[in-house]
């Protein structure tokens, strides 16, 4: 039977190494791509990812399932995210600007994509595609910046994306569409118009 | 327009299918009247399509290792984080450390009261009472009586 995201917690809590590394295999990879696309450089998303968990390891012993897990996990994710991101900008403000926007903080690291191995040109295409994607998520105010990920890329619920966030269900739907209006129009490009009704749309990541 | 403004905040949860049946029907009731509104909605169901296309780099071959090396660098826990640790509730330490100072505490103000009561011949402590039997025994032992007379009897002498 899985256990449940709690109940391995609990475990930890008690000293169970196997529940930690389990609770590692279930959430290192929507943290570290949660991560990726909130911060600029690959590097500082990993360093970021393996703070969560450390943070996580540290509360142990006080940890209290008063909460979802996930809404825990990811409010210690943004909350690093945002202090790292602020800390970056008041570093360059102490760097004189060059004008170079790409590459010269690391946000084009190349991807690692696991499955298949498309043609070198359709791998550049590719990759090309998803530095866009990259920039147009990474343009947004940081707040909806992490919206739009806990919402698309996670699936968490309204109320648990509101709770990280610390806004209203209501305030948080509105963010939501604005955010996704603004990448419309960054993406316009990539994107085709598709058929009408609503779908879940859904794309949880990596819970492997 | 007015209108429009209303319905945005209900697009999300139609987009997601998060949505009663009530709040569908209105939602597609406006759509269907509104160009603007439609247009915004698809283009962000197209955004939607893209994003959930792009992926991620993925976490490093080195992630865990250099994780268990960051959690084997921390610290070893004091002992009172141990002790709140075999404890079920950190509360419950807390309470516990607490009923032991209350428990100091009274013991340094009740003292006073107990050595009064002590005096009391009513109530005495084991210590008295063995006092209080070897006291007797002097007082039974007629010896000592003539412990005493004796220095008289060499005064006497």
């Amino acid at each position: 039977m899985v256990r449940s995201d709690v109940q391995l917690m609990l475990g930890v809590k008690q000293g169970d190494e196997v529940s930690f590394e389990l609770l590692l295999q279930r959430y290192r990879r929507p943290l570290c791509h949660f991560l990726n696309r909130m911060v600029r450089d690959a590097g500082q998303a990993e360093d970021l990812a393996q703070e969560v968990f450390l943070r996580v390891y540290r509360a142990r012993r006080e940890y209290e399932p008063s909460a979802k897990f996930t809404t825990w996990l990811f409010r210690i994710a943004t909350n690093l995210a945002l202090n790292a991101l602020r800390d970056g900008r008041h570093r360059q403000a102490e760097i004189p600007l060059n004008g170079g926007a790409e590459g010269e903080d690391g946000s084009e690291m190349p991807l690692e994509v696991a499955d298949g191995a498309p043609a070198a040109e359709q791998q550049l295409v590719e990759r090309e595609r998803a530095a866009v994607v990259r920039r147009a998520i990474q343009a947004l105010p940081e707040k909806q910046r992490a919206a739009v990920l806990l919402h698309k890329y996670q699936e968490l619920d309204y109320e648990e994306i509101a709770r990280i966030l610390g806004c209203t269900v209501s305030a948080l739907k509105s963010q939501l569409f604005r955010a996704y209006e603004t990448l419309r129009v960054e993406l316009a490009p990539l994107a085709a118009p598709e058929r009408t009704g609503p779908s879940r749309g859904g794309n949880r990541e990596g819970m492997t | 327009m007015m209108k429009c403004e209303q319905m945005e905040s209900q697009f999300i949860g139609y987009l997601d299918g998060r949505v009663t049946v009530r709040e569908r029907r209105e939602v597609e009731e406006h759509l269907a009247s509104c160009a603007s509104c439609r247009a915004r909605v698809e283009g962000v169901r197209g955004v939607w399509k893209v994003l959930e296309e792009t992926p991620a780099p993925e976490p490093s071959a080195w992630f865990d290792a250099r994780l268990r090396q960051r959690i084997g660098e921390e610290p070893a826990p004091g002992l009172w984080t141990r002790m709140a640790g075999w404890l079920p509730q950190p509360r419950l330490a807390l309470a516990s450390v607490a009923l032991v100072a209350v428990g100091f505490w009274a013991a340094a103000v009740t003292r006073p009261q107990i050595q009064l009561r002590a005096a009391n011949p009513a109530v005495m402590s084991e210590d008295q009472n063995f006092q209080m039997i070897k006291n007797m025994q002097v007082l039974e032992n007629y010896d000592v009586l003539k412990d005493l007379t004796a220095p008289n009897g060499l005064q006497g002498d």
